[in-house]
């Protein structure tokens, strides 16, 4: 178990290595990074003094041994836009995202457990037929179109929830849904077709006939084996997650770090969204490193394996 | 083969190529002139709708059904791009990967975990800021996007095919390692290829409508059926059809191809289930 962790960690360290490394050098070869790292109004002192502390007229590799030293002491430079360091900008948006991604995902679970089960168990049903229904739908409807449809019908035709910011219980709502949908599209179908393998399989028959109620042997038995596949394939979702965050907040004008990277888009404010790549790596890396320690917890045969 | 054929699924595949092809010959206007005095102006079954824009206008009034065709064009070409680039060089790397096997193989395999472990989009958005939007850029960045998938799938196919017989007997008979991967392991592979290909598409015009949404996509005026979601989005409790119109397009297309992708892996390589 212990090795298991380290290895994941060591994986994660490597990972974040080249990440840091991609953004450095697409930074530099691409053109002038002084036009990259200042806005278009910048004097010609600013310039000079970028220059200097960034080590610009420096070889390439003190520049990069720069660049490491400032990533590792958490400076990543002054946003464009906001005239402001752009690590404190993140932290400041954090919360505001921390407050979507744990509620989509719990909706998720809430849907896809359940339907997923439903569905395996009850195959060919209606419940089946319809769940699998809405997850073709959920898996072919962009997240982007997704909320906005939802802001027609629910916030400009029915008028029963606000389709911007945040503020009320209520604001959450639409968010989480757009945000929710995809999870639980792919989730059901994950759930569902392990179900299907696990439902068949020799331990399943035995519980069965030890005598076990079939609530026991669904819930119990299978359900547990059922949730591997989706840890499995954790890192699927992340990238799908990741995405959906930015959209669903840039729609909501939900002001986290999701929104955040669309402005440092929009605005091409470099210095932003290089700092919201490497700390969404470093997110990234905790949150796999989590699920990599969950998924050992589960699966005895990885806690167990030396 | 044809039986149980997805003939909706076929059908507006079929429409939507139809589409990208033929936009400059079936589109009543230009997808790029203005015409404010015209603006806003909703589809022909609406109040206020005229039979000249049959899905109405824009905020610059332009005509919504000239650029739904010519967006199909450019998502037809990112597409297509993208799936040529991405999935060529994961179907190469799979097989040199799978094929070779050893020190070289657990390289690559590393490198494919990394590339799965963190969300292309990101980097996609990097590539925008850096390269400038463009039809290159949003092809590079999807394919990176499709590349791992690709080598990681081929790669266990190759496997399953590299221990058979006349894999050997080609070895024996003195083939070079090029030779047998390119004329003994690739048509073997080439199936699994095929309903990759085609599980892949909708992925890929979900990321080029995001990417075009976000602002990374390609340049405006170019209409790309993202960019005009993206466009009509501040209008939508006036305008409704902006953001809809380009929206159910979007999801009628991906949902016919990841259909006709299902039946086709369902026809052809039944194992990969499981994706």
């Amino acid at each position: 178990m212990r090795r298991y962790i380290l290895q994941r960690l060591w994986q994660g360290v490597i990972l974040l290595a080249l990440v840091t490394t991609i953004v450095f050098f697409l930074g530099r070869l691409t053109g002038n990074p002084v036009d990259l790292m200042l806005p278009e109004d910048a004097t010609e002192e600013d310039r000079t003094a970028l220059i200097e502390t960034l080590g610009l007229d420096a070889p390439m590799y003190k520049q990069f041994g720069i660049f490491v030293v400032n990533v590792l002491q958490g400076d990543l430079g002054v946003s464009h836009r906001y005239r402001r360091p752009v690590v404190e900008i993140f932290f400041s948006r954090l919360p505001n995202t921390l407050k979507i991604v744990p509620a989509a995902m719990i909706l998720a679970m809430i849907m896809a457990i359940p339907l997923g089960i439903v569905s395996a168990v009850r195959r060919g049903s209606m419940i089946d037929r319809v769940s699998g229904t809405i997850a073709v739908l959920g898996i072919a409807t962009p997240n982007f179109w997704l909320g906005i449809l939802l802001i027609y019908v629910f916030s400009v035709q029915l008028g029963w929830l606000p389709s911007a910011r945040m503020g009320t219980p209520l604001h959450y709502v639409l968010p989480t849904i757009t945000l929710g949908t995809f999870l639980v599209a792919g989730f059901m179908r994950l759930i569902r077709s392990s179900m299907l393998d696990i439902l068949d399989s020799e331990f399943v028959k035995l519980a069965r006939i030890k005598g076990l109620s079939e609530t026991t042997v669904v819930w119990k038995h299978c359900l547990r084996n059922a949730l591997i596949p989706v840890l499995t394939l954790w890192g699927v979702f992340m990238g799908g997650l990741v995405t959906g965050a930015i959209v669903t907040e840039t729609v909501f004008a939900w002001p986290g770090i999701g929104r955040l990277t669309f402005e440092a888009v929009i605005f091409r404010d470099y210095p932003l969204l290089q700092a919201v790549i490497i700390m969404d790596a470093v997110l990234i890396l905790l949150i796999n490193l989590m699920v990599d320690i969950l998924y050992a917890y589960i699966d005895p045969r990885i806690r167990l394996a030396e | 083969m044809l039986r149980n054929l997805p003939w909706l699924s076929v059908g507006i595949i079929a429409a939507m190529l139809f589409m990208a092809i033929f936009a400059p010959l079936i589109s009543p206007h230009s997808p790029i002139d203005q015409s404010l005095p015209e603006k806003l102006i909703p589809p022909v079954w609406e109040e206020g709708g005229t039979a000249k824009y049959i899905l109405g206008t824009d905020i610059f009034g332009r005509d919504v059904l000239s650029r739904l065709f010519y967006g199909a064009r450019v998502s037809m070409i990112v597409t297509a791009l993208a799936l040529l680039v991405g999935g060529g060089v994961g179907l190469a790397i799979g097989i040199v990967s799978g094929y070779v096997g050893g020190r070289l193989d657990s390289l690559l395999m590393r490198i494919v975990d990394a590339a799965l472990a963190f969300p292309t989009i990101l980097f996609a958005l990097l590539l925008a800021v850096t390269m400038g939007q463009g039809l290159q850029t949003i092809v590079i960045a999807i394919s990176l996007l499709l590349w791992a998938r690709f080598a990681r799938v081929v790669r266990g196919e190759v496997l399953a095919v590299k221990g058979r017989d006349f894999v050997a007997l080609a070895r024996v008979h003195g083939c070079s390692p090029v030779r047998i991967m390119a004329t003994h392991i690739l048509p073997n592979v080439l199936n699994t290829f095929m309903v990759l290909l085609t599980l892949h598409v909708g992925v890929v015009i979900v990321a080029e409508a995001s990417l075009s949404f976000l602002g990374a996509g390609v340049p405006p005026p170019t209409p790309s059926w993202g960019l005009m979601v993206a466009e009509g989005r501040g209008k939508i409790s006036s305008a409704w059809w902006l953001s809809l119109i380009p929206g159910i397009a979007i999801t009628l297309v991906v949902l016919a191809f990841n259909l006709f992708g299902d039946w086709l892996r369902d026809r052809l390589d039944p194992k990969l289930r499981q994706l």
